[in-house]
């Protein structure tokens, strides 16, 4: 389910990172607690992000989740397809519907994130809670 | 976003049921309620299109009993209880001294003497201790919640799903009519009674037969397309026909008239809590009322946010978001009564953006029968 290559953060993001090339999306956990999405709202392509700050929303039926950049970098290119098909992030939310393309300022950063196994721990000490 | 289970929530007696059905939980009023089953947008097209079940137990019922019961109910509430008739239920406002709202309701009359209120999961104690400090009467007033299970079959196919497990012949129950009368073998209320803009039934059975009227009901509408709905449809279809929601479009600083609802208040009646203020504000004039909007913008206007017009802050989005059926965003807000025509160009206030709206007719969705 959660992919091994994937980096992933506590606000349920994911990077997938080769060499200074990342791609951006939420987890499939994230799009189960949302429910139907309906609308998303991403940055610029040349926007700068640092590692935490908000790059988008993703809106479903009830609620707007803000989306934190999970690394720092230049956005290179938007998912043009999430415009007219939101719901996309329901359905494939690791793959077809990633978010933003971004190239990364310190791909360093990218090791203060779970790996997948660790992010798969930490749902599950959320899925507990409920 | 769901908030965990915890001891101090309220459960309706088929909260297992729900939990075991994978149901996504929330708490909504101090209950621990399903928000959704199969998703909203599938739960919200099911009812416009076949058929929805819903729980809504965490309702509040209030009865009043005695010679005086007519005498109290028309003075804690602004509609005329005294038109209804046995078996008739109305929509109405339970009404604060400054003409305000404590809650909406649904009133039955049961009997000349004997009315059962409806009220909302979250203020039935505000409101059961609101009619007894303003009884004046010495009609016995009842918090019976605990006494009710009720559920909500709605959608065009509503009828029949619910006829396979009742002899009560339901097309003979006029909207806003009610009958007592067995489904599944319980006795139950029949009202012909909804929230969701369809046609539909919501009936009130004594909790212990819960379980078995939700099955019996889902195995019975299967093949009608039958689904169960959370409270997150709910909220998309009343909003969709323009229906209040205390807490949103109607609360303790709203009137009848603000709210578009003065066909709930009749001010021939005689007097009632709050009557004289709400003589004044009619003749004086109102300062905001509620309007319908959609948006022009892609983006999606939702509770609280600002609304402007011709530039200059005009009043707050009570409930918006999106409408399923009609493949729009809508919502209603309050403005001054001179800037809310129909037609009128108005922004929502998103995220320290305008994004472009218009107000338009309510309620959005009427159906087509």
């Amino acid at each position: 389910m959660y992919p091994a290559g994937y980096r992933y953060t506590k606000e349920h993001e994911w990077v997938s990172v080769e060499g200074a090339a990342g791609t951006i999306g939420i987890t499939d956990y994230a799009q189960a607690e949302l429910g139907d999405v309906v609308f998303v709202e991403l940055p610029k392509v040349g926007t700068q992000l640092k590692a935490g700050q908000s790059l988008g929303t993703v809106e479903s039926v009830k609620a707007v989740s803000e989306i934190f950049s999970p690394v720092s970098g230049e956005v290179t290119e938007t998912n043009a397809v999430l415009s007219d098909s939101p719901e996309k992030i329901n359905s494939d939310p690791h793959g077809a519907a990633w978010l933003v393309k971004i190239r990364l300022s310190d791909p360093k950063e990218v090791s203060n994130l779970m790996d997948s196994a660790a992010y798969q721990s930490y749902i599950a000490e959320k899925a507990k809670e409920h | 976003m769901t908030t965990p289970a915890t001891a101090e929530l309220r459960k309706t007696a088929l909260n297992s049921v729900h939990r075991r059905a994978g149901a996504k939980m929330v708490n909504f009023g101090g209950w621990d309620m399903p928000l959704e089953y199969s998703g909203i947008l599938a739960e919200h097209e099911a009812v416009r299109m076949r058929a929805g079940l819903f729980d809504v137990s965490h309702m509040g019922e209030i009865e009043v009993r005695g010679s005086s019961a007519l005498e109290l109910v028309q003075w804690v509430s602004c509609n005329d209880a005294a038109k209804l008739v046995v078996g008739q239920a109305h929509y109405s406002g339970l009404m604060t001294n400054r003409g305000t709202f404590v809650d909406d309701l649904l009133v039955h009359k049961l009997s000349d003497t004997h009315y059962l209120l409806c009220v909302n999961a979250g203020n039935q104690d505000a409101d059961f201790a609101h009619i007894v400090a303003n009884n004046r009467t010495t009609a016995q007033v009842e918090n019976a919640g605990p006494r009710y299970s009720q559920l909500a079959i709605q959608g065009p196919r509503a009828m029949e799903i619910l006829q396979k497990l009742t002899p009560v012949a339901l097309a003979a129950i006029r909207y806003y009519h009610f009958v007592f009368g067995k489904v599944d073998g319980v006795d139950c209320l029949i009202a012909r009674t909804g929230y969701t803009g369809e046609d539909g039934f919501e009936i009130y059975f004594d909790p212990h037969f819960s379980e078995k009227l939700w099955n019996d009901l889902m195995h019975a509408g299967e093949s009608a397309g039958l689904i169960p709905c959370g409270l997150g449809a709910r909220n998309t279809l009343r909003m969709e026909a323009g229906m209040c929601l205390y807490g949103h479009e109607i609360d303790e600083t709203t009137t009848p008239w603000e709210a578009g609802l003065g066909w709930i208040c009749k001010m021939d009646k005689g007097a009632f809590l709050g009557s004289d203020v709400l003589a004044e504000q009619k003749k004086s004039g109102l300062t905001r009322k509620l309007v319908g909007f959609e948006m022009l913008d892609k983006r999606i206007g939702r509770d609280g946010y600002p609304v402007s017009i011709a530039g200059c802050e005009a009043g707050r989005v009570t409930s918006g978001g999106p409408a399923p059926f009609l493949k729009k965003n809508v919502g209603m807000a309050y403005v001054p009564p001179a800037s809310g025509a129909i037609g009128t160009d108005i922004e929502i206030g998103i995220r320290g953006q305008l994004a472009a709206a218009r107000i338009i007719a309510l309620p959005f969705y009427k159906r087509p029968h």
